[in-house]
């Protein structure tokens, strides 16, 4: 299988996992069809609304796997630049997300506007020049002292240690950790030319499934780790998640520059990473009263927030980039 | 409209979505092409802006804003963007001699349009909205008709505060409640305390 994956070209390499992903998400959307039409019989009342509430979450999250999905393709197909570009929009969707939820006062509007309008363009103005260097310093020393300078000079001593606090929060998650998604596109492995898009790919993959499958793990009745946060949190379902994700990764070498075992540790890494990285995000939605990220009315539109489905892989990115890139000295 | 104002029109609607959201959220009556009166809080420019984007293309043609002649005829372009695009009436925020300040608004309702009011008269700086002044009174006592529907705008003032020019992406929305009847012989002020309690009962919804 591997040799036979590595007999192929680059872009036939692509189109191949591209087939892959649209057939298993047809057959999911297949299936969901199927249920729907399935569910209209029997069951009390409480039963049916329980689990029309979880056909329509089952729903969003295909939905919002095919949306995923097609970004991917459309990033491939356009090159890099669209590539960038996409994740720069994720990028300012979930800030936005996170912003209107952390109450902010009128001494930060221009700290805001240096976030949304200086920071986040030119971090992924960083990413797509290369300078990697600058790239992985620019928020965590540069933003970090502009931010509450400019929040200072907004003239409110009120809880200015706190706001400042969620706006770094805010912008290292969302925009920094983001980012360093489409950086993996611009890594130089020798003899990987074309094909780091697969890195981006076996991330995602991987941290996905690793969040499926402890997911779908944690239905059974155990006692939470820490309820007050997370009432779905169990190690044991973490580490099958965890495993899910380690061996996916080992499976899907081929398409990478590493090695099997090297795959299973760098896929390990991320999975740690993204599935602690979804249970702080879970803390701060636990702290702000919320269940999810977003607008406030899932009972009008069932929508729920994008930083729902993209937190893990915030958490996960920079972990997975910069051990990749000091692994292979690059 | 003419082509320039309806690209106009899209281009403000696409701004104020990837910005705010712009979400409607109906609670407590469905989008629906009767006349009504939209009144809600009031805190911002560009409240005026955000409700006009929230409402369903088919109500937005039919749906005028209120806008404070003052301030939106201050420049060519703004007295230009609030006739042809949002098809505002205007109104003098201060009385000028005899003329009743709310004969542009009857007007408007005579012709059958439905319209968007603040009836706090000006933006406010607190968190509750200030007191009522009596124009939706008068309006429903005149237009017995009409539907009046409470509405809450959610987090613009986070958008662009008093004194900013740049505006923040910030996640808003407008809750449309129940609709309100003024009842027979109600007085003046107890049916705008009603009116004014309505609206903040949706901040919470």
């Amino acid at each position: 299988m591997t040799s036979f994956l590595r007999s192929l070209s680059a872009d036939q390499q692509v189109s191949l996992v591209f087939v892959l992903l649209f057939g298993l998400l047809l057959i999911a959307s297949g299936v969901g069809v199927l249920l729907s039409l399935h569910e209209r019989r029997a069951g009390d009342d409480d039963t049916q609304a329980a689990r029309a509430l979880r056909q329509r979450d089952n729903q969003a999250l295909l939905r919002s796997s095919w949306v995923m999905a097609l970004v991917f393709w459309v990033g491939w197909v356009m090159g890099e630049g669209v590539a960038i570009v996409l994740f720069g929009l994720v990028s300012f969707f979930i800030l936005r997300e996170f912003i209107s939820l952390s109450p902010t006062r009128r001494g930060d509007h221009r700290s805001l506007v240096l976030a949304f309008f200086a920071v986040l363009p030119l971090q992924y103005a960083l990413v797509w020049t290369e300078r990697f260097n600058l790239f992985t310093v620019f928020i965590p020393v540069y933003v970090f002292l502009a931010i509450p300078v400019v929040s200072a000079l907004g003239n409110d001593p009120q809880r200015f240690l706190e706001r400042n606090a969620k706006l770094q929060w805010g912008i290292m998650v969302c925009v920094y950790g983001m980012s360093h998604v489409p950086a993996l596109l611009l890594l130089n492995f020798p003899r990987f030319a074309g094909k780091t898009a697969f890195l981006v790919f076996f991330l995602v993959l991987v941290v996905q499934t690793c969040m499926l499958v402890q997911h779908l793990t944690a239905r059974r009745p155990h006692r939470p780790v820490a309820p007050a946060i997370s009432g779905s949190f169990h190690w044991r379902s973490w580490a099958l998640g965890l495993a899910a994700g380690g061996l996916l990764g080992a499976a899907l070498a081929g398409l990478t520059p590493f090695k099997p075992l090297p795959a299973m540790a760098m896929a390990l890494v991320a999975c740690a990473a993204g599935s602690f990285g979804h249970l702080v995000m879970k803390a701060i939605k636990r702290d702000r009263g919320v269940t999810h990220w977003g607008s406030a009315s899932r009972s009008v539109t069932g929508a729920s927030g994008l930083l729902d489905r993209v937190d893990a892989l915030c958490f996960a990115a920079p972990v997975f980039f910069h051990s990749v890139r000091w692994t292979f000295n690059l | 409209m003419n082509w320039r104002a309806k690209a106009m029109s899209l281009l403000l609607l696409g701004f104020v979505r990837l910005l705010t959201g712009a979400q409607a959220r109906w609670y407590g009556c469905p989008p629906k092409a009767e006349q009504r009166i939209y009144f809600a809080n009031h805190q911002s420019h560009a409240d005026l802006v955000l409700i006009w984007a929230a409402l369903p293309q088919e109500l937005r043609s039919i749906t005028r804003p209120i806008a404070a002649r003052d301030y939106w005829t201050a420049s060519p372009f703004k007295r230009w963007i609030t006739t042809e695009v949002f098809n505002a009436v205007y109104v003098e925020r201060e009385r000028k001699g005899d003329e009743d300040p709310l004969q542009p608004l009857i007007n408007a309702l005579d012709s059958g349009d439905s319209l968007i009011l603040f009836p706090e008269g000006t933006r406010g700086h607190d968190e509750d909205p200030q007191p009522f002044k009596s124009g939706l009174y008068n309006l429903a006592q005149r237009f017995p008709g009409v539907v009046l529907v409470p509405a809450w705008i959610h987090n613009v003032q986070r958008v662009m505060p008093k004194g900013e020019v740049v505006p923040v992406p910030v996640l808003c929305s407008v809750t449309f409640g129940a609709p309100l009847a003024l009842e027979a012989d109600e007085p003046r002020t107890a049916f705008l305390t009603r009116a004014r309690d309505a609206v903040m009962a949706l901040r919470d919804v």
